[in-house]
């Protein structure tokens, strides 16, 4: 069984990847390190994780108006996430998803940080506004799945 | 999004390749903030000539029209950079020669900072090397839509000076830079500007580590939202709000606040709200000045204290003139340092006045073009570090692994002179 989340895609494309879901909004400058493209602000739950290649799903940006270069670089710098789910609509968080050329989605409901779990397999969807859960953390692959129903 | 005629144009390539990339992006991010329409500027602050891995591959690659072209517009073709359509002005960058040998900086960002300086002063960049552009020049009128980048400098415009910007970024202030446009929503439209919440000082506010620590408050408290602040405040000036604003942007997102009575947009308490419901106030009083005195503190153990860095935001004169006065006569500890970060303009009148030199015989350095957060760097084997900054508090003890201590810049220049930090909330 997939879930659906309906918002509205602000960066075209279509990507599968793993989710990386946090409450705390993320800050770019001071709160990210670009060559290594993981969180770096201490009191940060996902401090030293890495986002590259993720669909990072967190509730938008805080911080410096640095935010949208810093996660330009992890596309320069080959560490960016594979895509970005928000719901906070901030010129820091919208101009750093174009730059960072990822599928993006925002305002999708219901809300993907009730919904979205760390580890799920997610496709992200920015032509049409929809994320899929294609695949909860810990259950077996999709088709496995189908077979035992 | 609805374009006008010019704006098709431009779009279409009738001003050149550049032109058309700056506008390309516009669009896509007009359409995805949901903004209806673009507006126009002549006042734009931005950033280009700070060094970065990524951008020095640019210019290996292709020189600056291609870290122009990749980072400040969003595009991959070979484009020639005209000069800029509008004003526009550099915010601050990395350390430039002043700072060389001072610090493990590179030599080699020096020097490539240095030829964007060349390369961007030929089209039009005016190199204020600011985080406070309106110290120096760069002062937008009442009313003004402009385009800026550094949260500090954006909540100072909106906010004391009444201009309207949201907080830009390097990619929409570079596309500003070519079009003079740049996307009419958030701050741009009045109605979006009144004040959403209430904070009321019962304690005094009237100094400048005050008015930093209300802020620190008072941007926990509202994250992103637009404050309207209340009770026992004196008079401010320029350096009190700047650093009351830059204080907002670090612990929480503010990019506008109105202070009744103060500021240009809050004649009284009911314009702060545009006539709307004022809310309960949230009260700032003893106990919320010691969580934020403590929480500033927090990252500080040792009281040999190696580094004093002040003038974040960069330094007013008059911060460099009482920095200079307190050290007057005296020397600097042996392994202590102490900087003052100020834009060059004023440097300059601060080397005229004599407070450089004097600053300089103490044993301290006054410094331009950037901050050791921006850099990245700081005195070599630097383990504690002082300032009187609520921003520079928060943010390099992330940066450098370092210890921070927090306080007015009395206690801080009594630092430098002594190498112990001995400062308490009185």
């Amino acid at each position: 069984m997939s879930v659906e989340l309906r918002g509205r895609g602000i960066v075209p494309g279509v990507t599968e990847a793993e989710a990386l879901v946090t409450r705390d909004p993320i800050s770019g400058f001071g709160g990210i390190d670009v060559a290594t493209g993981t969180v770096i602000e201490p009191r940060h739950e996902l401090f030293g994780v890495c986002f590259t290649g993720k669909v990072l799903v967190f509730p938008g940006a805080k911080g410096s108006s640095g935010w949208s270069g810093f996660f330009q670089s992890t596309r320069l710098m080959g560490t960016a996430p594979a895509a970005m789910v928000f719901n906070v609509v901030t010129t820091k968080a919208v101009l750093g998803a174009i730059v960072t050329r990822i599928p993006t989605v925002v305002e999708a409901g219901p809300n993907p940080l009730d919904v979205i779990r760390t580890g799920d397999l997610v496709r992200v969807d920015g032509d049409s506004g929809v994320i899929t859960v294609v695949r909860a953390a810990g259950s077996a692959s999709e088709l496995s799945t189908d077979f035992i129903q | 999004m609805k374009l006008t005629d010019d704006e098709m144009r431009m779009r279409d390539g009738a001003e050149g390749g550049a032109v058309a990339a700056a506008m390309d992006l516009l669009i896509r991010y007009g359409e995805a903030l949901g903004a209806e329409r673009l507006v126009d500027t002549r006042n734009v602050a931005g950033t280009m000539t700070q060094p970065s891995p990524a951008k020095a591959q640019l210019v290996r690659e292709g020189g600056w029209a291609k870290a122009y072209a990749v980072i400040n517009l969003d595009s991959d073709d070979d484009i020639e950079i005209p000069r800029m359509k509008v004003p526009t002005c550099q915010l601050q960058h990395g350390f430039s020669d002043d700072a060389e040998g001072l610090t493990a900086y590179a030599p080699q960002s020096i020097e490539l900072q240095t030829d964007a300086e060349n390369y961007y002063s030929e089209r039009g960049v005016n190199i204020l090397a600011t985080c406070t552009p309106y110290q120096v020049g760069n002062l937008p009128v009442r009313g003004e839509h402009v385009a800026w980048m550094e949260s500090s400098a954006v909540v100072y415009a909106n906010s004391v000076l009444g201009a309207r910007t949201n907080c830009e970024g390097g990619a929409s202030t570079g596309a500003a830079s070519l079009t003079g446009k740049i996307p009419y929503w958030g701050n741009h439209i009045t109605e979006n500007r009144y004040a959403t919440h209430l904070l009321q000082a019962d304690t005094r506010i009237d100094t400048f580590q005050e008015w930093g620590m209300f802020g620190y408050f008072v941007g926990e408290h509202v994250q992103e939202a637009r404050p309207a602040m209340v009770g026992s405040l004196a008079q401010p000036d320029l350096a009190d709000l700047k650093h009351f604003g830059a204080a907002t942007a670090t612990s929480g997102g503010v990019e506008i606040f109105h202070i009744p009575g103060i500021t240009p947009e809050a004649p009284t308490l009911e314009a702060a709200f545009g006539g709307g419901a004022i809310p309960e106030p949230v009260r700032y009083g003893a106990a919320e000045r010691r969580w934020v005195y403590d929480t500033l503190n927090g990252q500080g153990q040792s009281d040999e204290v190696d580094f004093i860095l002040l003038g974040c935001p960069h330094a007013s004169l008059d911060q460099v003139a009482l920095v200079a006065h307190l050290l007057e006569g005296k020397r600097l500890n042996e392994g202590t340092e102490l900087w003052v970060m100020t834009p060059r303009a004023l440097r300059t009148m601060a080397d005229r006045n004599g407070y450089t030199r004097t600053i300089t015989k103490a044993g301290g350095k006054v410094l331009t073009d950037s901050c050791p957060a921006m850099s990245r760097a700081a005195p070599p084997g630097t383990r504690v570090f002082a300032t009187d900054s609520a921003k520079q508090a928060h943010y390099l003890p992330a940066i450098l692994g370092i210890e921070a201590w927090f306080g007015t810049l009395e206690e801080c220049v009594d630092a430098a002179i002594t190498g112990r930090w001995r400062g308490q909330l009185t």
